[in-house]
């Protein structure tokens, strides 16, 4: 089956060990995690993962049933590239004293839309979000300066749905509840 | 105010606020302030002191499997939390829940490689349905509530609960309150009328359905309702080797175990069935074969409460999500009568080819050494086919799981999935303990029994009444056989040589004989069931016996070898 870059979505309690409750199933299938990033949601005391893999769909759809199976794990999401939208963020660190040498700075800096966040006497901090080509641009660009620094985050996502499933489902949860039926 | 008590008293009194009368445990340093305060309680909580940890998990297997209820399991950190393992790992697999309690280090030495530290949590997080570490004695009857919850809800399965000893000493005031919502966890769905619908449309037009029925038709208790389910359809019944006694072996419907060495006619009609009706099972390879040969001709109607099993292994047409027992009695209005006497003839066929081509020569020889087979049938019969079958694994689990009857449900007690060498003897024990009233019959090899021998001075401390049959043919015959059939009969480290097991368990007090020949036979099995206690026989078995029918590893379901040289041919 052909691959293609999977982003999954977990939303869970905030518990001690979920991470590696969640790679660990990642791991049992040989996939490699792509790209990963936690943070609390916008919901208290819930937290988000998101994590790309290359794989296809039917494994995929295998992980996300499984990290879901997880007893502190609320909900998991499983999206092609289409359905978010999502960013990445990227740090360069170049010598100030090469780019300084560079006539077309400034072109770079515009056509990249990438934004310089520190200048010192010996480096310089750039920064730039956008996707992984987009980054990876830039880094091609700027290779010609002798990049001393170079990092990458995981991806971040927001769906392009108008719904918000896992508000959804706390609120049947609590509906449910509420009418004794759990 | 209530009276201030420490941890380890807390999880004493939540143990027994949850209906636990009886532990299996060993004592060690990271779990003492639990086993002092356990010296206050035994009136009220039974504790049995195993002989290794693993044993101990395997006994809390055998009783969870007969009771229904959580088999429960204290030991102490370090090496004693690295022996559960297996026991935790055969329990997920076999969907059986255990409430595991672990010492671990004072919480300041986490992380510190102290004495007897390890991460448990960390390594049994893949082989426990949760892992969860206490670090302050307040938490411990939240988490005691919470680690039966979800044990023994849903799909079940084991948790562990690792205590630092910091939190055993540490004081509370206890109360205690039983877990019965975590909102990240749905153990019993609501049901889906459409889907009740769209499985009983594929039911009601099938021409030739099969009902496999699995372990989970045990744990949610649902026997009657897949006899009232399959008698009002008129549809045949296969079992798991799990799903064994979920339907007694003499129904008009039933007709044989799925697998491996399963029954042929379960097997071959898989493949000519156009409807497969999948209860409680997950299609293990041992039963599927190759998937890609698996019933490519049959609509797969796959009912599970644990929604991550659809699709897995094999390709569903219509699932249904919840607990067996009420998707059953939801599902029976929906169903229309039928009647499909051709294709139930179908089975019996096979079983005729089977019995002459297999049982005949396996069961009932009247030359030559013992087979297991033979063994397996006299016990069954001699206890009315009412025992609960123990077995370890390899031959003497095939054997022993085809060749004994079943009359009552929960009567089969194995290691399946994980297929665990040793399980059997200590999960006899705790199946004795869960089952009293029962008879059980364990049965070996002389390989697994020796892999937890040891738990013969728990039988002789507790006066367990356990019967134990040791097939023995010095080999680890499973395996023998595969190097026979596959390997070109180079017999790897696999013949064994043998201690004297009638001193060794006579050494624990426990009666045993010999037994030599099959002409002693029916009378040694009489005395072994009428002998008041545990009794063991060192059963003298054909070390070139084989089991058949065997389905080769990778091979398609209906690729039957019926001997080493021939082949199941579809007429």
């Amino acid at each position: 089956m052909e691959k293609q870059l999977f982003t999954v979505t977990v939303f869970s309690e905030n518990q001690v060990g979920l991470l590696n409750q969640i790679s660990i199933i990642y791991t049992r299938r040989c996939l490699n995690i792509e790209s990963l990033s936690v943070s609390p949601s916008s919901i208290e005391g819930i937290h988000k993962f998101t994590i790309t893999t290359w794989s296809d769909r039917v494994t995929m759809e295998k992980v996300v049933k499984q990290i879901e199976k997880r007893i502190d794990v609320l909900k998991s999401f499983l999206y092609t590239d289409d359905e978010i939208v999502y960013q990445e963020i990227a740090l360069y660190k170049v010598p100030t004293e090469q780019l300084l040498n560079e006539k077309n700075l400034e072109g770079i800096i515009r056509r990249h839309n990438a934004r310089i966040l520190e200048i010192t006497k010996e480096y310089t901090v750039i920064e730039k979000s956008g996707h992984n080509d987009e980054t990876e641009a830039l880094f091609e660009e700027l290779k010609n300066y002798d990049i001393r620094q170079f990092v990458r985050s995981g991806r971040v996502a927001i769906t392009k749905s108008t719904q918000e499933y896992v508000t959804m489902f706390l609120e049947e949860q609590a509906r449910r509840r509420a009418e004794g039926l759990i | 105010m209530n009276e201030r008590i420490t941890g380890a008293e807390a999880l004493i009194k939540s143990l027994i606020a949850e209906g636990v009368n009886l532990v299996f445990g060993y004592p060690g340093g990271a779990i003492i302030p639990v086993y002092d305060k356990l010296y206050d309680y035994t009136d009220q909580l039974k504790h049995i002191l195993v002989r290794h940890e693993q044993g101990a998990t395997h006994a809390a297997q055998g009783y969870a499997r007969v009771t229904g209820r959580p088999g429960v399991v204290i030991v102490t950190s370090g090496p004693a939390a690295t022996n559960v393992i297996t026991g935790l790992s055969d329990a997920l697999m076999d969907s059986t829940p255990l409430v595991v309690i672990t010492g671990q280090v004072a919480s300041s030495f986490l992380g510190s490689d102290a004495f007897q530290e390890t991460d448990v949590v960390g390594i049994t997080q893949p082989i426990t349905k949760w892992a969860y570490q206490i670090r302050r004695a307040e938490d411990i009857p939240w988490a005691v509530a919470r680690a039966f919850y979800i044990a023994n809800t849903g799909r079940p399965g084991p948790v562990v609960l690792d205590i630092a000893k910091d939190a055993q000493n540490g004081l509370l005031e206890w109360s205690h309150q039983k877990c019965t919502y975590i909102r990240s966890y749905i153990p019993y769905p609501k049901i889906n009328d459409e889907d009740l619908k769209a499985a009983a449309d594929i039911i009601n037009a099938a021409k030739r359905p099969m009902i496999l029925s699995g372990h989970g038709v045990m744990i949610s208790g649902a026997e009657k309702e897949l006899a009232a389910f399959a008698e009002k359809a008129d549809i045949p019944v296969t079992a798991t080797l799990l799903g064994l006694s979920t339907m007694p072996s003499d129904h008009r419907l039933y007709k044989g175990m799925l697998g491996m060495h399963g029954n042929i006619g379960p097997n071959i009609n898989t493949n000519r069935s156009d409807v497969i009706i999948a209860i409680g099972m997950r299609f293990d390879d041992r039963v599927t074969g190759d998937t890609s040969k698996y019933a490519p001709q049959a609509k797969i109607v796959h009912i599970d409460i644990d929604s991550s099993e659809f699709d897995k292994n094999i390709k569903t047409d219509a699932t249904i999500h919840g607990d067996a027992r009420e998707v059953l009695e939801k599902l029976l209005p929906l169903i229309n009568p039928a009647e499909h006497s051709e294709w139930l003839k179908t089975f019996d066929e096979c079983a005729k080819v089977e019995r002459e081509k297999v049982i005949e020569r396996e069961v009932f020889r009247t030359e030559g050494t013992m087979t297991m087979g033979e063994v397996a049938h006299k016990v069954s019969k001699a206890t009315g086919d009412k025992a609960v079958l123990v077995t370890d694994v390899g031959q003497n689990q095939m054997f022993s799981s085809r060749y004994f009857r079943y009359t009552d449900p929960k009567s089969i007690l194995t290691s399946g999935g994980l297929g665990t060498m040793g399980f059997g003897l200590p999960a006899s024990i705790g199946a004795k303990m869960g089952a009293p009233e029962r008879t059980v019959c364990f049965f070996t090899g002389d390989g697994g029994l020796q892999m937890t021998i040891q738990e013969l001075g728990t039988i002789m401390e507790y006066g367990t009444d356990v019967k134990i049959i040791l097939l023995n043919n010095n080999f680890l015959g499973n395996v023998r056989q595969w190097q026979e059939l596959f390997f070109n009969s180079r017999f790897s480290q696999t013949p064994m040589v043998n201690p004297d097991f009638v001193a060794i368990a006579n050494a624990y007090g426990i009666a045993a004989e010999n037994v030599e020949t099959r002409e002693q036979l029916d009378d040694a099995i009489a005395r072994m069931l009428n002998h008041k206690g545990a009794y063991m026989l060192n059963v003298n078995i054909d070390p070139t016996d084989m089991i058949f029918p065997m389905t080769p590893a990778g091979a398609a379901v209906d690729d039957i070898m019926l001997n080493a040289n021939e082949k199941f041919q579809i007429n």
